[in-house]
This record gives structure tokens, C-alpha cells and sequence, in this order.
């Protein structure tokens, strides 16, 4: 199994749930984040003094998925999260040990 | 008594009222969101303790009768005459034909006294121990305000033919309708001084917080332009063509100046901001202040231009000299306290003010009224500096002023009124207090352990 991990602009966040959604995956976690990459962040001016905003709002999806559906669920995050522009985020795949569905207790592959 | 300037005085009164918190929430709009409670509070606190101290010496000190036997101390202070506000039921103020109750008078006053104190808040935010603060303002007052107050609104005659009133009103005739001087003036010297005394703070200018909550500073900017209106129509203390006329120019110099804020930010920074046109307004409320009675809209055109433009290249002053002005009450309100002062020396027009004005220099009168309105400027600037100075450093040697260095960086609201502004956190904590218990929990649930808040 495997953890997709993926750092978007936040406005891509319907295209992103669409997209995995054509692909048949049932269930993703959203999480508000800041950082920065190669955007940097932006300037603010407040009474003529600046304010240098470090970090950028991003969105953080992860997503567990078997491992033969691990590439393709990358190349549909990348296509739907894709704007051409500096900051369109980042997406890494990590190897998953284990995956326990707490309601029922299942493991691995079932608990998905 | 006249019944419809007592309506209006009354109604000015209360809207004069509502600055205060309006003002708390423009400065509570500008600071982090760990210390805008605080902020709030240093503001909303003055309607307590000035409240208080009016009705036991205050009112009495600006405005009492028959002070000293109309000798030289009476035009510095009022008498003892009215001490919690003894003789002031039952009697009339003003001039015959527009008398008003002395009671609504008072009150009136009673909101200008609240609202200067609370307008020195501005420079020392995020770093001010409350209950210094609060012993701040109640000295300020009693040595600074009250008797300014008196120097600046007390008319001979106006509480009772006994009255004797203030210098700059009756000898020098400084022209200062609604506290250019005594308000703004006055507030702006003590917010430098007391920047002075406290320091900057951690990290300033490089790392301090930006505005957390610029709508709130937008709200809290219209709510002191609608109590404004009271502030300086209600200054003609009647319901007539004096007050339309304020009205009409406080309208018109703070649109100007909100104007000419703006357009500064667009060619300096780039782009007009919403905290900058809000800024631009109090600006323009600022510097018509002691304008609004004396001068025609024409002159309150100008004024409010100069204000604006004046004031948005005022507040980066205190980069420059490096004084940490937290909210910048000397750009805005020193600086548009002294443009509205002085500006009157040219704009005047005794056509608008038949009873009580006079000519400045555009309007024939030479620089007759421009010395008059320098040297009221000049000396409640020096005066309110040099005493806002020593009272702070004495508080600042004593109990102390600023909050500890780690209570400045986890934040002034946690440390000096254990409260936090707002929860969008989630879960944090479970209550632990006695005196409201939480609802009973299983009983191996309690046996594990006590709550986690601490």
C-alpha cells in the first residue's frame, strides 16, 4: 500500500476530488497548511510599512491507495492541480506498513 | 431651557458615547490576535474610571463655578464648586436663549473626557500592564485632561455668572471648536511620551504582527465617524445653523482625507488600502475637529486634504526617528490635531460663525488668529508631553508598565486577562474550574485523571 501525499493551491481542490473520484478511490483527508517553495510568499502594506508574508495558504491531500493504483492516482492529481504557474505544489508517494479500518478492525488492503 | 438643544446635547452625548468603543475596535482590528482583548480593554475601561473620577472632581475641575475669585488660578482649573456634581441638577448652562440643563452638559463633557485617555491607548499596544494603564489614566486625567479641558471649553459665564473659565479660551481666543487641542492634541503629545517610557517592542520594526482583523478596523473607523458627528456638531451645544455647518464640514474634510490617504498609498506603495482609507478618515474626523464651527466647507476641503496626505506620510515618521508608536496616534493625531489647529489661522471665516468666530488670513483677518491658534497648539502639546513623560516613567520605576518579555511573545491577552480572543482552534482543554463544574463523567473516566487545562 501506499500514502500519496500532495500539496496543492487550494482552489484546485474540486478538480483533485473529481479526478480521484473517476478513478474509483472512496475516501481522502484535507488539511489547511502554509509554506513555501520556489513562489516565495508575497508583500503586504500596511500603512505604508511592508509586511513580508513568508508562507503561502496550500492545501495538503493524502490519500491511501494499493500500490498498483499508487501511479495513476499521482498522474491524476498532477493533471487536475496543474496550472502552468510557479507554486502549482508538490506530490510524493511513501511506502504503508499497515492500514487499520477502526470500525471493524480490518488490515492492509481490506481496510481501504 | 431650551427643549430642542436639550434633545440635541442628549443624543450627542450618547453618540460621542459609542467612539469609544468604536475606537477600541479600530485599534483592536490593527493588533495580533493575542492581544486585541487587551486592546479593547485598555479603551472600554476608560468609560469606568473617568466616568467615576467625573462625578467625584472631574467635572468640577474642567468646568466648575466660580473658581477662585476669578483670580489667575481660575483660568488654569476649575473650582471645587461642583464636586460630585453637587449643584449641577436642576440648573441651566449656556447662553439665554439656548439653555440647556446643566446635567446634559455635563455628561456631554463627560464623553470627551472618556475618549481622550482611550486615544493614547494606540501607542502602547501589546506591551501595557492593564492595571498600570489604568492608574495611568487616572492621573492623566486629573493632572492633564481635566484641566486642559478647562483651558480649552470652559467659557466664562457658560455654567453660571459666577463662571470663570480657561486661558486659551477667554484671553488668548484661540479658535479650537470641538478639542483639536484638548483632544487630539493633547492625546497625540501623551501617546509620543508614553512610546518613549515603554520601549519598543520585541522584535519592532522588523517582526511585529500585522492588522489581524482589517474589517474590524474598518467597522470601528465608521462607528467613530457616525459618533463624530455628536463630537462636533454637538459641540455648538445648540440645534441650529452652527451645528448644520459642523456637520456639513466634518462630512466634507473627512471624505477629502480619506481621499488623499489613498491616493498618497497609490503612488508610494502602489495600491490604495482598506486600513489606509479607513485611516485617512479618522485623519479628516481629527483635523476638522477644531475647524468644524470656524471655517466654510471650502475650508474644510482643504483641510481634510491636507489632512489626509499629511498624516499617511506622518506615520512612517516613527521609522525614521525609531520610537515604537504602536498604532501611530502621533501620525494621525498629533500630526492632524496640529494640521486642523493651524490650518484655522488661514481658513477661518467669522461669516460662519457670527457669535464666536473670527477672519483668518485668507479670509482678511491677517496672522492675527494664526499666533493665537500656534501658542494653544504649542502649549497643550508641551504641557500634556511633559506630564504624560513623568507620570509614566514614575509608573514605569514603581509598579511597572510593560508586561514581561515572555507574557509580550505568548501574548498580553493570555497573560494579563487570561482570556484568548478567539477559538477556531478545536478542541484545546476541558473546564476545571469549581465554582461552575463541568458535567459528571463516569466514574472511571474521573478516577483516570483530572482535566488537561492549565
Amino acid at each position: 500500500m501506499k500514502l500519496v501525499t500532495a500539496i496543492v493551491k487550494p482552489f484546485t481542490l474540486d478538480d483533485v476530488k473529481a479526478a480521484l473520484e473517476q478513478l474509483g478511490l472512496l475516501g481522502m483527508t484535507v488539511s489547511e497548511v502554509r509554506g513555501y517553495g520556489r513562489q516565495k510568499g508575497h508583500t503586504e502594506v500596511y500603512r505604508g510599512a511592508e509586511y513580508q508574508v513568508d508562507f503561502v495558504a496550500k492545501l495538503r491531500i493524502e490519500v491511501l491507495v494499493e500500490d498498483e493504483v499508487a501511479d495513476r492516482t499521482v498522474d491524476a492529481v498532477v493533471t487536475a492541480a496543474r496550472t502552468g504557474r510557479i507554486g502549482d505544489g508538490k506530490v510524493w508517494v511513501t511506502p504503508v506498513d499497515t492500514v487499520v479500518r477502526v470500525r471493524t478492525g480490518e488490515r492492509g488492503v481490506d481496510a481501504l | 431651557m431650551n427643549p430642542g438643544d436639550t434633545a440635541w446635547v442628549l443624543a450627542s452625548a450618547a453618540l460621542v458615547m459609542l467612539m469609544t468603543p468604536g475606537l477600541a475596535f479600530f485599534y483592536g482590528g490593527m493588533v495580533s490576535s493575542k492581544s486585541v482583548l487587551n486592546m479593547l480593554m485598555m479603551n472600554f475601561i476608560t468609560l469606568g474610571v473617568v466616568g467615576v473620577l467625573w462625578l467625584v472632581y472631574g467635572y468640577s475641575e474642567s468646568f466648575g463655578d466660580g473658581a477662585y475669585g476669578g483670580g489667575w488660578f481660575g483660568r488654569i482649573v476649575g473650582g471645587l464648586h461642583n464636586a460630585f456634581l453637587s449643584h449641577t441638577q436642576g440648573t441651566l448652562a449656556g447662553p439665554k436663549g439656548d439653555q440647556i440643563p446643566t446635567l446634559s452638559f455635563v455628561m456631554f463633557q463627560l464623553m470627551f473626557a472618556v475618549i481622550t485617555p482611550a486615544l493614547i491607548s494606540g501607542s502602547i499596544a501589546d506591551r501595557t500592564k492593564f492595571w498600570s494603564w489604568v492608574l495611568f489614566v487616572s492621573v492623566w486625567v486629573t493632572i492633564v485632561y481635566f484641566p486642559v479641558a478647562h483651558w480649552v471649553f470652559s467659557f466664562d459665564g457658560f455654567t453660571g455668572v459666577s463662571d470663570v473659565g480657561g486661558w486659551i479660551a477667554n484671553k488668548l481666543k484661540a479658535f479650537d471648536f470641538a478639542g483639536g487641542t484638548a483632544v487630539h492634541i493633547n492625546a497625540g503629545a501623551a501617546g509620543l511620551a508614553l512610546a518613549l517610557v515603554l520601549g519598543k517592542r520585541k522584535g519592532w520594526p522588523k517582526n511585529v504582527a500585522r492588522p489581524h482583523n482589517v474589517p474590524h478596523v474598518l467597522l470601528g473607523a465608521a462607528l467613530l465617524w457616525f459618533g463624530w458627528y455628536g463630537f462636533n456638531a454637538g459641540s455648538a451645544l445648540a440645534a441650529g445653523d452652527l451645528a448644520s455647518v459642523a456637520f456639513t464640514t466634518t462630512t466634507i474634510a473627512t471624505g477629502a482625507a480619506l481621499l488623499g490617504w489613498i491616493v498618497v498609498e497609490q503612488f508610494r506603495d502602489g495600491k490604495p488600502t482598506t486600513l489606509g482609507a479607513a485611516s485617512g478618515a479618522i485623519a479628516g474626523l481629527v483635523a476638522i475637529t477644531p475647524a468644524c464651527g470656524y471655517v466654510d466647507p471650502m475650508g474644510a476641503l482643504v483641510i481634510g486634504i491636507a489632512a489626509g496626505v499629511i498624516c499617511a506620510l506622518a506615520v512612517g515618521l516613527k521609522y525614521k526617528l525609531g520610537f515604537d508608536d504602536s498604532l501611530d496616534v502621533v501620525g494621525v493625531h498629533l500630526f492632524g490635531g496640529i494640521v486642523g489647529t493651524l490650518l484655522i489661522g488661514f481658513f477661518a471665516d467669522a461669516s460662519v460663525n457670527p457669535s464666536g468666530g473670527g477672519n483668518g488670513l485668507f479670509h482678511g483677518g491677517g496672522w492675527n488668529q494664526m499666533w493665537r491658534q500656534a501658542v494653544a497648539a504649542g502649549s497643550v502639546l508641551v504641557y500634556s508631553f511633559v506630564f504624560a513623560f513623568i507620570i509614566g516613567w514614575i509608573i514605569n520605576k514603581t509598579i511597572g508598565f510593560r508586561v514581561s518579555a515572555e507574557a509580550e511573545i505568548s501574548g498580553i491577552d493570555e497573560a494579563e486577562h487570561a482570556e484568548s480572543a478567539y477559538e477556531f482552534t478545536g478542541p484545546t482543554g476541558t473546564r476545571t474550574s469549581v465554582s461552575a463544574p463541568p458535567p459528571p463523567v463516569p466514574a472511571t473516566a474521573a478516577a483516570a485523571g483530572k482535566g488537561s487545562l492549565s
